[in-house]
């Protein structure tokens, strides 16, 4: 056929229009990408902001931050011990993943606690002090070494150093500062929950 | 026992809540019986049957105390509100479809009271309006026009039909859709079903529903902002595009506002507090785009009658309402008392 | 006296129960044997014991100092003996105890001498308020705020004195306003002046006429002072609804009424700032309503802060229920007492004793049918049924999107709730929750601040380590040259000699000036070291000290004289070689 029978056929138009279509949607897609490209990598700043920083190495990386990076290559969140359900969750929400429950290999959530130096004991060896990841501990050599309670993380790093044993991790409990309300726990829809007169 | 404050309660309990609609139906039901026959009556006994036995078997399978989750009524008012809105001698396993549809999918799927984001008797009304056509399409003739089976006929017309001879007729809605070329004098002249404005017996019957409706918002049970928003809308719109009664009008308000399920779905269906909207502006704006789309499905639409269709949309819109009609918190700048 | 023009949104009409205890006056409650006096009694920070225990203390003698400006003194409120200053339990929903001052009274109520300011028209502003502030004046009407941190705001124009009571079954104020009205006025007269407002306005429900009648009279007839009736609804009482309601206009959110010039004070406050700046008399006391059937005798106290419960529920004829319930306050906003035994505090306007007839316990909660009766109610313009919704997802985000903050905790939405779900409960849950999670995070900031900080340590040190080991190795590595320069010598002492020649030639030229100051100063320190032992030598002499000292001194000032003259021969000999 002919040049002008070639391009009245179905079938030529057919695949110039969607050939026109690709390339106006390519370009587009192009631009996009240039224009609204994201530097950097932010979803780890993300995750790092949603972690305990307590630098305790219980998730098996050396930190938070590291702990942060694996997690955006794909590493289960699962496994921080201090952050508990609750950061677990907020991880779950951020990534758009299924919450897990906390994996116990890697510890147990446990109340917050906060070490404590019996002064008695202390031999002024540097050794807590040089393990614990925020400079929580005041001292220097020879002479005596004590805890900072605002600024300990509970993090469990300076107990094992200690070559006499003198820390201990003592437990935050509430006081009437710090104490408030819980939400009803069973509003009274399992039914052994509300015959037991638990209900709220 | 522990508990925060308040320590006093005096409000009416749920069942209460749901008693009280129960018994606003009462005149429009009265209305149905006297001008279509005891069929509904059948038609309420299947359904609410069924809805509670439905309700225990859901409730059973999620381990929920079924005392206490039976006794909130809120399966009775569902089976009702179906059992009005389907015709009446329907045959019993399409009552169970609907109800089963109603109270286990639309509801406790979505997570039982107060999580269901579409309106139970709805979802179950349009289940069956769309499997069965034919027989949600045939409305009993008024009693007026053709003879009404017994009450006992009724019940037993649920197993099969053959015990009943009733006559079908089309409806004043089936008719205005179907008009081609008529007049609405002559259409009304020509086809007794019309009754002297919007249906023979339908008038009642959306007055019967009127009057319930009105002694619901006189309790307080809702507020005025969605019954209000779909009636004016609905008026309004008809008013609108009626012109006198040519053969291309849509009808008039009255008949609007009298015929099919109007009064019904703004008393009872959108009221419904669990899939409407949340704020009182919200609630205006579902009923006010409710009426809105009754009126086009009506008119424009392939349906003759188009409140569940106008309420299970709009039930997807509600949440996209609430977020745009939060009232303004008491210390906003433009909040006033 | 004018009807109001303006309401809030929303409210509730409770059956109110103020008859069961308005009909009799104000009695006196006896003094008990025992005062248990908490530090801190309001909202704010613990005052500090300025008392010992075994000390006698005089009724209105300071015993605990504020410790910052959101503290208020505690004074004692009868004459006796410090017993204790320990943990005791004390009024407050968690059951938790807190450092009270235990006072044994020994029944003289013997008061500190105290004299007031008739003429307080001539004091200013400051002087006044320290006056309130060391009486310990809080807010009496419900959470208690320091008075005076209130009454140093500044332009304020409009003086609202809240006479509302609008819970049900308290009659405090009421019996207040009826018999004190005088004092009260005064009270509202002396806080006009601190906060040189233009003009006061009395809010009163209208369910209290002979309140309304006794403040009317006593109230100045002038243009400034208005007495302003109003529907009884609750929560009108709420220190943001009393203002919609008295001006129209509404405290801006996250804002203090301060900030529309507005400052709002209970009656009873009203009351406690003229007894304390008239009379000198700090605050010791306050009428609290003693109310419920399970009280034989009902009506309004007037206790002496410290007095436990259970004293005063005996007083008047308490009988224990089943299912025992006291709760402080009232029954919207009051919470639950762990314990009879707690003391009375400040804040305590209404104990309630009811029988199970009377406050039923609370039904089980059914689901929530969204029938949006709470949003309805609130006072606030919430929306109650989402803010549940979302504390029970602990969605942190949609509730602030809610303004959760803005939740006045007044119950409301709790009362008309059909399903009768504990909605406060949930929302002071969520609350709580929010502000923890807040300073876990603050806590979580500090902490990565600190990590990343000794980090930064770390590397410094390591970076410094590395410093001085080069440096280290560089001086080796010159060292090994020079000593290579001078092996092959065949003398080694010369080579020594050479070698001390060629570090000191180095030091110069380091730093020339500073080896040749250093030697400078080595000699005159040697100078005046040897003036010092000659004129000791001298000494010695003249005072017939033993011949082995003199002898020491003679050759300590020899050797120093030879060392002087080595330096004077090297200097000399870097001269020449220069």
């Amino acid at each position: 056929m002919n040049m002008a029978e070639f391009f009245l056929n179905d079938l030529t138009q057919t695949v110039l229009v969607f050939l026109a279509l690709g390339g106006l949607f390519g370009l587009l897609l192009g631009y996009a990408s240039i224009r609204f490209k994201v530097e950097g990598d932010p979803i780890v700043e993300q995750i790092n902001a949603l972690l305990p920083q307590t630098q305790c190495g219980q998730c098996s990386h050396p930190g938070c931050r590291p702990y942060a990076e694996a997690i955006a290559q794909g590493e289960a969140i699962n496994k921080c011990p201090p952050g508990g359900e609750d950061t677990i969750h907020r991880l779950a929400d951020l990534l758009g993943v299924d919450p897990q429950p906390l994996d116990g290999e890697h510890g147990i959530e446990k109340p917050k606690t906060v070490a404590f130096i019996r002064e008695a004991e202390c031999i002024g060896c540097t050794k807590c002090i040089q393990a614990c990841p925020v400079d929580a501990i005041l001292g220097a050599a020879k002479l005596m070494h004590t805890v900072i309670a605002q600024e300990c993380t509970g993090c469990d790093l300076c107990v094992e150093p200690c070559p006499v044993d003198c820390i201990d991790m003592i437990e935050v409990t509430t006081n009437i500062k710090t104490w408030g309300w819980e939400a009803p726990q069973n509003d009274g829809i399992i039914a052994t929950d509300r015959m037991s007169g638990k209900a709220a | 026992m522990h508990t925060s404050s308040p320590h006093l309660s005096a409000a009416n309990p749920v069942q209460h809540l749901m008693r009280q609609v129960l018994l606003a139906l009462i005149p429009g039901l009265i209305a149905l019986i006297h001008f279509f026959g005891p069929g509904v009556m059948a038609n309420l006994f299947a359904a609410c049957g069924f809805a509670v036995l439905c309700e225990a078997l859901v409730l059973k399978l999620r381990g929920y105390n079924l005392h206490f989750f039976l006794s909130d009524y809120s399966a009775l008012v569902t089976g009702a509100l179906l059992a009005v809105s389907i015709p009446p001698y329907s045959p019993w396993w399409m009552i169970f479809i609907g109800v089963f549809f109603s109270i286990v999918v639309a509801k406790h799927l979505f997570g039982g009271l107060g999580q269901n984001p579409f309106n139970p008797a709805m979802v179950g009304y349009v289940v069956l309006l769309i499997s069965f056509p034919v027989y949600m399409t045939h409305w009993t003739a008024p009693s007026e026009l053709a003879s009404t089976p017994s009450l006992l006929n009724s019940l037993a017309s649920l197993w099969s039909h053959d015990n009943y001879d009733g006559t079908t007729m089309a409806t004043p809605l089936d008719l205005m859709k179907q008009n081609e070329g008529q007049m609405l004098t002559f259409l009304y002249a020509n086809n007794p079903q019309f009754g002297s404005y919007a249906g023979l017996g339908w008038e009642w019957v959306n007055l019967g529903f009127l009057a319930g409706g009105l002694w619901m918002l006189q309790q307080k049970l809702f507020t005025w902002h969605g019954p209000v928003g779909m009636l004016a809308t609905l008026g309004i719109l008809s008013a609108l595009f009626y012109d006198g009664g040519s053969s291309a009008s849509g009808g008039s308000p009255l008949f609007h506002w009298l015929s099919g399920a109007t009064m019904l779905g703004a008393f009872f269906i959108i009221t419904d507090p669990a899939s409407g909207a949340t704020s009182n502006l919200g609630r205006l704006i579902f009923g006010a785009m409710v009426g809105a789309l009754v009126y086009c499905i009506r008119v424009w639409g392939n349906y003759p009658d188009a409140v569940a269709f106008a309420v299970l949309l709009l039930n997807f819109c509600a949440p996209f309402i609430d977020y745009y009609t939060i009232p303004k918190p008491y210390g906003t700048e433009d909040s006033k008392s | 006296m004018n009807s109001a023009e303006y309401t809030f949104h929303g409210g509730i009409r409770p059956v109110e129960h103020k008859e069961d205890s308005n009909t009799t006056p104000i009695e006196m409650a006896p003094i008990p044997p025992m005062l248990v006096l908490p530090l801190q009694q309001h909202i704010g920070s613990a005052a500090q014991a300025c008392v010992n225990t075994g000390e006698y203390v005089y009724k209105g003698q300071l015993i605990a100092q504020a410790a910052d400006a959101n503290g208020a003194n505690v004074h004692a409120s009868s004459s006796g003996h410090v017993v204790a200053i320990e943990p005791r339990l004390i009024a407050h929903p968690s059951g938790m105890q807190d450092t009270c001052v235990v006072i044994e009274t020994d029944g003289l109520d013997a008061a500190i001498d105290a004299s007031g300011y008739p003429n307080w028209q001539n004091l200013d502003r400051t002087e006044l308020c320290n006056i309130v502030r060391w009486s310990g004046i809080v807010g009496l009407g419900g959470a208690g705020f320091p008075t005076d941190r209130k009454l140093n705001a500044k332009n304020i124009k409009t003086l609202v004195i809240n006479g509302t009571e609008c819970e049900p079954y308290i009659t405090a104020d009421d019996l207040c306003m009826r018999e004190r009205a005088e004092a009260i006025i005064r009270g509202c007269e002396i806080l006009k002046h601190i906060v040189g407002a233009d003009s006061v306005i009395v809010g009163i429900e209208d369910n209290k006429p002979e309140a309304i009648e006794s403040m009317g009279k006593a109230m100045p007839s002038s243009p400034d002072w208005k007495l302003v009736t109003f529907p009884t609804k609750y929560p009108s009482g709420g220190e943001k609804q009393l203002i919609e309601i008295l001006t129209g206009r509404q405290v801006p959110r996250g804002g203090l009424p301060a900030d529309i010039g507005i400052v709002c004070q209970n009656v009873g406050t009203a009351l406690a700032v003229k007894e304390a700046i008239e009379d000198g008399k700090p605050l010791i006391s306050r009428i609290t309503t003693f109310t419920g059937q399970a009280l034989s005798r009902r009506g309004n106290l007037e206790v002496r802060l410290g007095t436990p419960v259970s004293y005063l529920l005996d007083y008047m004829g308490y009988t224990e229920q089943k299912v025992p319930r006291l709760i402080m306050g009232g029954p919207m906003m009051g919470f639950i007492l762990p314990d009879a035994g707690v003391p009375i505090v400040k804040t305590t306007n209404c104990i309630l004793a009811p029988d199970s007839a009377e406050l039923p316990l609370p039904k089980p909660a059914q689901p929530c049918i969204r029938c949006g009766f709470c949003a309805e109610a609130c006072p606030a313009t919430l929306l109650p049924q989402q803010l549940f919704w979302h504390s029970k997802s602990g969605n942190s985000d949609q509730l602030e999107k809610h303004a959760l903050s803005d939740c006045i905790e007044c119950g409301v939405c709790s009362y008309v709730c059909p399903s009768s779900i504990p909605l406060v409960q949930y929302f002071r849950a969520a609350k709580h929750e929010i502000r923890t999670h807040r300073a876990q995070q603050l806590q979580a900031e500090k902490a990565l601040e600190r990590f990343e900080a000794r980090q930064q340590r770390l590397e410094r040190e390591a970076l410094e380590r590395e410093a001085t080991r080069a440096a280290r190795k560089a001086a080796a590595k010159a060292k090994a040259e020079e000593s290579s320069r001078f092996a092959d010598e065949a003398d080694p002492v010369q080579a020594a000699i050479e070698r001390a020649k060629a570090k000191k030639a180095r030091l110069i030229q380091q730093n020339q000036p500073g080896a040749q100051q250093n030697a400078e100063t080595a000699l005159q320190n040697l100078k005046a070291k040897l003036a010092s032992q000659q004129s000791s030598l001298q000494q010695a002499e003249v005072d017939g000290k033993g011949d082995k000292i003199i002898t020491a001194l003679h050759a300590s000032v020899s050797r120093l004289e030879q060392q002087i003259a080595e330096s004077n021969t090297e200097a000399s000999s870097q001269d020449a070689e220069k």
